[in-house]
């Protein structure tokens, strides 16, 4: 039984994969893509680590998949945010995708530090 | 379990092909940097999919290191090597 949820959560994990290769192939610009490739690395590992988990039920191994996880939820939204930071500096997005846009006002105040 | 084992695998190699796709087309070297963090995602699941089905946890260590590897490579292309993709840009746009 736990071995079934173990392999349905893992199943899950690859069909995340999966949505954001597609995006990636299919999505128009940097910041929308962004947006996609979040999936797999947070909602798609932490349920494939969790039915990881459930498979091999050693402590000293589920403590070093929640570490890899730890470490996945802390790191990804640092990256992401310079990554799109970057990206806006250099202008490679597009403006006309974009509904609400709050940095511009703040850096057309200040002169640009990055 | 041998056709999960299956199915899990297509579509992790399904994803790691249209990433590939990605990383190959650009066109700019963040579009790259995006693609290679989903794959470096990809490549994490696989292994942890391998270790779960295998019931053998001698890979998971390879794990811990690829998480942090990841992020180091993100930051520093975003950070030092976007001056460098700006000057190219038009260059390499395909």
């Amino acid at each position: 039984m736990i071995d079934v949820i173990a392999v349905v959560l893992m199943i899950g994990g690859g069909l995340l994969c999966v949505a954001a290769g597609v995006a990636l192939c299919r999505f128009p610009d940097l910041l929308s893509r962004m947006h996609a490739t979040a999936k797999p690395q947070v909602l798609g590992l932490l349920l494939i680590l969790t039915g990881c988990a459930l498979r091999l039920r050693d402590p000293v191994d589920v403590t070093t998949l929640v570490l890899v996880a730890v470490f996945q939820l802390a790191t990804a939204p640092v990256a992401a945010h310079m990554v799109a930071r970057s990206a806006y500096r250099t202008n490679r997005f597009r403006k006309d995708l974009l509904i609400v846009d709050e940095l511009a006002p703040t850096i057309a105040d200040r002169a640009p530090t990055v | 379990m041998t056709a999960a084992g299956v199915t899990l695998t297509v579509l992790l190699c399904v994803a790691a092909g249209l990433t590939l796709y990605r990383i190959l087309r650009g066109p700019h070297v963040l579009d790259r940097v995006v693609a290679t963090d989903v794959l470096l995602a990809v490549v994490v699941a696989a292994i942890a999919a391998e270790a779960a089905f295998s019931r053998d946890a001698t890979a998971l260590p390879v794990l811990v290191v690829l998480s942090i590897l990841g992020f180091v490579g993100a930051v520093s292309v975003a950070r030092l090597g976007s001056s460098i993709a700006e000057k190219d840009s038009d260059g390499d746009r395909s």
